[in-house]
């Protein structure tokens, strides 16, 4: 039978009561497996940070953070240290091309060279890390000859911030009002001085922290390191090239695999470090965006 | 005008990363892919041949004798960890972000949303060491022999249970990692949806729910799509956890869903070491080579993804 128009609404509502509680039961069954999927997501969350602060707490002391490692034992200054070096030398060098990107990217849209870069970028934020650190690993260990060293290291780390900074910044730079640049081009005002004294002052805090979460995915990182920035039981001694340095997340993944307490318990305190410092960045970084979106939207 | 150049020049190089790695994994992996050919991705054996003896020259490459270097276990454990954790997540974050986006009460949906997207923020390492310590002997103990006994009349659930390194194992662990990507796109996609389309819905006489289900879901369906690929893309190139979980498997296809597996990228971590003995190098640049087909295999994922969002989606998504 054909469904007419007419048909469709002179079709009465169905309130018989069979009807009412089939509607019922999908309400309840769709809150309570929406609600179900929160919990496990939820849960396996508690779940990694109690086991990662529980042993890690456990495991931390003194000599951790001011022992360098001694084959199983020891402490873990050194990957400490080294974890900083390349995760700042990484932000350092990605944040000049990533902020001037996302410059171009905001400002000079248009045509096809800004959304061929666009693109590209994004495509660069899905390479798998290893991918990169291998690429690192041809170029400069093996072509360049710098061996394992903070430097493949730490350009490695800035290859994966890179598109992460270049977005943030876009996307911040693109929240200035129009009418302040107009304003500050009715002034006279240059394109350069435009952006450099109107649009960067006012999104520097979301550009920073873009810049923080890059930090903290430099921090957490592992495989690119792997084969860029080996490993180093000492201090780092200064050098850019030819000197392999320790980081954290390297000391997680080769001491559990070790049968030694004492290596477990450097990769849990290491664990608990790095994931300390991460949740922290975000948390913070989560605080600031929550605030300058409110005080947004009071301005205007 | 200056300004815009230095800009430009300082773009192309961001842009630029992407082609030279490609190039020069390309150029590296060349002798490899001379001597590999099409059975690169067919066969299943990776072997060094013998590191003592002397090297043999075929088809104009320098190789050690009995080395072949092929990996299709790889492609097939990289392909079904992925697909289990994809699965996996789609239902969980479709699920999730309804319930972030309507289900919890309002001054306490920001901090609901970024406790999930934490999950994102745990590096994956941290996911891996979780894995090898907690979860392994877990589902290993537990909950595997479990599946098996009530299960165990699929095939692919029966059988030997191993030790829990496995593919299973390292599905879950991926599933865990790739839903935040999918449910902070999508919450946000719902949350976006025009409010007319809810109250009209709402006025009709539909619960919130069914609002929800109906209405305001199906909307976001390109997202969804979107969002999926991905998180597709994430699980192919995850590394580190995959390599603590998944039990290295070499030159074996899985049996069932318990069977140790190795997948491209952990598999590249786990062999350097030893294929740096090889005096030849061509098990390095056969590495290479794998690096080179994930990283395309990765670039068509996340360009298709990219499109996809762009032109249907129109809403912005989320890399975390």
């Amino acid at each position: 039978m054909a469904t007419t128009a007419a048909h469709a609404y002179s079709a009465p509502i169905n309130t018989s009561g069979e009807w009412i509680v089939r509607r019922r039961i999908f309400n309840y069954l769709g809150w309570g497996l929406t609600a179900l999927a929160f919990v496990l997501l939820g849960s396996a969350m508690v779940w990694i940070l109690v086991m990662v602060f529980m042993r890690g707490a456990g495991s931390l002391n003194f000599s951790v953070i001011t022992q360098v490692t001694q084959g199983i034992g020891g402490g873990l200054l050194n990957a400490i240290e080294g974890t900083v070096v390349l995760a700042l030398g990484g932000i350092l060098l990605a944040i000049p091309p990533g902020l001037a990107t996302g410059i171009y990217l905001s400002e000079f849209d248009g045509g096809f060279f800004a959304p061929t870069i666009r693109f590209l970028s994004d495509v660069l934020v899905g390479v798998p890390s290893i991918v990169i650190g291998y690429f690192g690993y041809v170029t400069m260990v093996e072509y360049l000859g710098w061996k394992f060293s903070v430097a493949a290291g730490s350009i490695s780390l800035a290859i994966i911030a890179l598109p992460y900074i270049c977005r943030t910044s876009e996307m911040a730079i693109r929240q200035v009002p129009r009418g302040l640049r107009e304003a500050g081009y009715a002034l006279g005002a240059t394109e350069a001085k435009v952006i450099t004294r109107i649009c960067l002052p006012m999104a520097l805090p979301t550009i920073m922290t873009g810049v923080l979460l890059a930090l903290a995915i430099s921090v957490g990182e592992t495989a690119p390191l792997l084969y860029t920035a080996g490993w180093s039981n000492y201090l780092w001694n200064g050098h850019l090239t030819n000197e392999p340095i320790g980081y954290l997340t390297y000391a997680i993944w080769a001491f559990i695999t070790e049968p030694f307490e004492s290596a477990h318990g450097l990769a849990y305190a290491a664990a608990f470090l790095v994931t300390l410092f991460v949740l922290i960045i975000n948390i913070v970084s989560r605080v600031v965006l929550e605030r300058s979106v409110i005080w947004r939207g009071q301005r205007r | 005008m200056k300004f815009r150049i230095v800009a430009g020049v300082f773009a192309s190089i961001v842009g630029g990363i992407l082609i030279v790695i490609v190039l020069f994994l390309g150029i590296y992996a060349w002798p490899a892919m001379r001597f590999n050919g099409f059975h690169f991705l067919v066969h299943n054996s990776w072997s060094l041949g013998s590191l003592y003896g002397n090297p043999i020259t075929v088809h104009g490459v320098e190789i050690l004798p009995g080395a072949r270097y092929d990996i299709l276990f790889l492609i097939v454990g990289t392909l079904l960890s992925t697909l289990i954790a994809v699965s996996l997540a789609v239902p969980l974050g479709v699920g999730s972000a309804m319930f972030l986006a309507e289900g919890v009460p309002g001054p306490m949906r920001p901090w609901f949303s970024f406790f999930v997207e934490l999950l994102a923020a745990i590096p994956s390492v941290v996911y891996g060491l979780w894995g090898y310590v907690v979860v392994i002997p877990f589902l290993g103990h537990y909950v595997f022999p479990f599946l098996a006994k009530w299960l165990g009349f699929i095939p692919i659930f029966s059988g030997p249970t191993g030790s829990g390194y496995g593919l299973l194992t390292a599905g879950l662990v991926l599933t865990l990692m790739i839903v935040p990507l999918i449910t902070a796109t999508l919450r946000d996609a719902l949350v976006n949806q025009p409010v007319g389309t809810r109250e009209g819905a709402l006025a009709l006489g539909a619960s919130r729910f069914e609002t929800l289900w109906n209405v305001l879901l199906p909307d976001t369906r390109s997202v969804l799509i979107g969002s999926s690929i991905l998180a597709t893309g994430r699980a192919l190139g995850e590394t580190m956890a995959v390599l603590m979980v998944s039990g290295n498997a070499l030159n074996y296809l899985p049996s069932n869903i318990y069977t140790p597996i190795s997948t491209m990228a952990a598999f590249i971590v786990s062999q350097l070491d030893s294929a740096l003995q090889d005096p030849t190098g061509m098990a390095v640049r056969s590495l290479a080579e794998v690096a080179l087909v994930l990283c395309l295999i990765s670039i068509i994922v996340n360009s298709l993804a990219r499109i996809l969002i762009h032109y249907r989606g129109r809403q912005t998504v989320r890399t975390i």
